[in-house]
């Protein structure tokens, strides 16, 4: 497990393989183009791409032969809102994830702009999910730091245990879930507040800013969350949340790494603040707690110590099946690994274009 | 029929052939190009159907829209903006 990493970038797709002489940028792909999300679907082996071409639009490239061609198939889009000058456009995919195991070909895709679709047969076709999409709480949600004007589903977690029940992070827009594939969508922000909202609004549901959410797969019960203004953990399915009060150095982030197996480990990348977005003191480090959030561990061995300023987004911190490998991709186009939970790391590559997104395959 | 020239820079991602169709305006003349070449649509028009924020078009070295008329003799240029790269 672990020894193979796609990294979607500003410029292009890095496929990153561990060899007998270590980690090296086996394959790029989509060179020059934007790419925000890429997926391994581990039910039939397919990989997936998201473009977002800065003059063409979002589209959505699947390949078959692990990476070696691509075709492009339907990206999703709202449907056409007849007589309405501004009626909405997918400007950006922000979270790409299958389906359950038994659902083969089920792909879910949230996008900026807030629209969440389903793809039934491996994006040949996408559909808008109607009931999140009309919601009258969503037209109170608001542009997130990715979009200064749309809100952006960053997260989505389908239940390992049952793939109707599906969790959402929003930004911002707060923590939704479902527990019926999508028919019925109720707000579970219970625990969070928000800042950056006036005193009377900061429990409101709709304004919290969640950059991501992480699940236990063994423990599915057990969620981490990297929130605008600090981090909260979930023991009860993400109905409710609980201040993490002891992650250091800082609590502003936007990764979240959960181990598959141990529900008590989760890894945060900790920056300044929302308005100073870049490590306390220039020193880039790791976050990781192995009990629970009673207390956290700097991590920073192989990490720059001195004028590091990288930023890692949303997406930029996956770990494998096993709970040993990290991958950490940074809005620097620094890749790091990780084999021993974070206790060390290595530089992959450095001069990367800033990376969006990275995901074990 | 008024003719059609896309940018070169579509041609990295998509068929985008210089053609001839039918059309009192743009958007007609585009949807006729679209029929017969139906990937080509969602790089120039986003999802209500509008051009693209970063696709310009152009008639006759003129700025359009989709709502500018055409005549048959006609010269349709549809290139990226300089913005959105």
């Amino acid at each position: 497990m672990g020894a193979r990493i796609l990294a979607a970038t500003r410029k292009g797709l890095f496929d990153i393989r561990r060899g007998k002489a270590g980690w090296r940028v086996a394959r790029a792909s989509f060179l020059g183009d934007i790419l925000s999300q890429v997926l391994h679907d581990r039910r039939d082996g397919t990989l997936y791409a998201a473009q977002s071409l800065g003059h063409f639009g979002v589209k959505l490239q699947r390949s078959e032969d692990d990476g070696k061609s691509w075709r492009e198939v339907a990206a999703p889009a709202f449907p056409k809102v007849e007589g309405k000058k501004k009626g909405p456009n997918v400007e950006y995919i922000f979270a790409l994830e299958t389906g359950g195991r038994d659902e083969p070909g089920v792909l879910w895709c949230g996008t900026v702009s807030g629209g969440l679709f389903r793809s039934p047969d491996r994006g040949e076709s996408w559909a808008l999910n109607e009931a999140l999409w009309k919601l009258p709480a969503r037209k109170q949600w608001g542009g997130g730091g990715f979009n200064n004007d749309l809100p952006g589903i960053d997260t989505i977690l389908v239940d390992p245990r049952d793939p109707r029940r599906i969790v959402l992070g929003i930004s911002t827009g707060g923590v939704w879930q479902t527990e019926d594939g999508g028919g019925k969508w109720r707000n579970t922000s219970k625990g969070l507040y928000a800042e950056y909202m006036p005193p009377e609004r900061r429990e409101d549901p709709n304004m919290q800013d969640v950059h991501r959410i992480a699940r236990c797969a063994a423990a599915p019960d057990t969620l981490w969350l990297q929130h605008h203004n600090g981090v909260f953990r979930s023991t009860d399915g993400a109905r409710s949340w609980e201040e993490v009060k002891t992650v250091k150095p800082s609590k502003f982030g936007f990764a979240v790494a959960a181990h598959p197996a141990d529900p008590a480990t989760a890894w945060f990348v900790p920056g300044v603040k929302d308005e100073c977005r870049i490590p306390v003191g220039g020193r880039m480090v790791v976050a990781r707690t192995r009990d629970g959030a009673r207390s956290f561990k700097v991590l920073s061995k192989g990490l720059p110590q001195r004028h590091a300023y990288d930023l890692v987004l949303r997406h930029g911190l996956d770990v494998d099946a096993t709970g040993r490998i990290l991958a950490m991709g940074s809005s620097t186009g620094h890749l790091w690994v990780s084999e021993n939970g974070g206790d060390s790391w290595v530089l992959v590559a450095g001069n990367l274009p800033p990376i969006a997104s990275v995901r074990f395959a | 029929m008024p003719r059609v020239a896309f940018t070169g820079n579509l041609k990295r991602h998509v068929a985008a052939p210089e053609t001839r169709a039918d059309g009192a305006n743009v958007g007609a003349v585009l949807e006729n190009v679209f029929l017969a070449n139906p990937r080509l649509r969602g790089y120039v028009l986003d999802d209500q159907g509008r051009i693209r924020r970063h696709v310009n078009v152009w008639v006759n070295g003129n700025r359009a829209t989709l709502e500018s008329a055409v005549a048959a003799d006609d010269e349709i240029y549809v290139f990226q903006a300089l913005s959105g790269g």
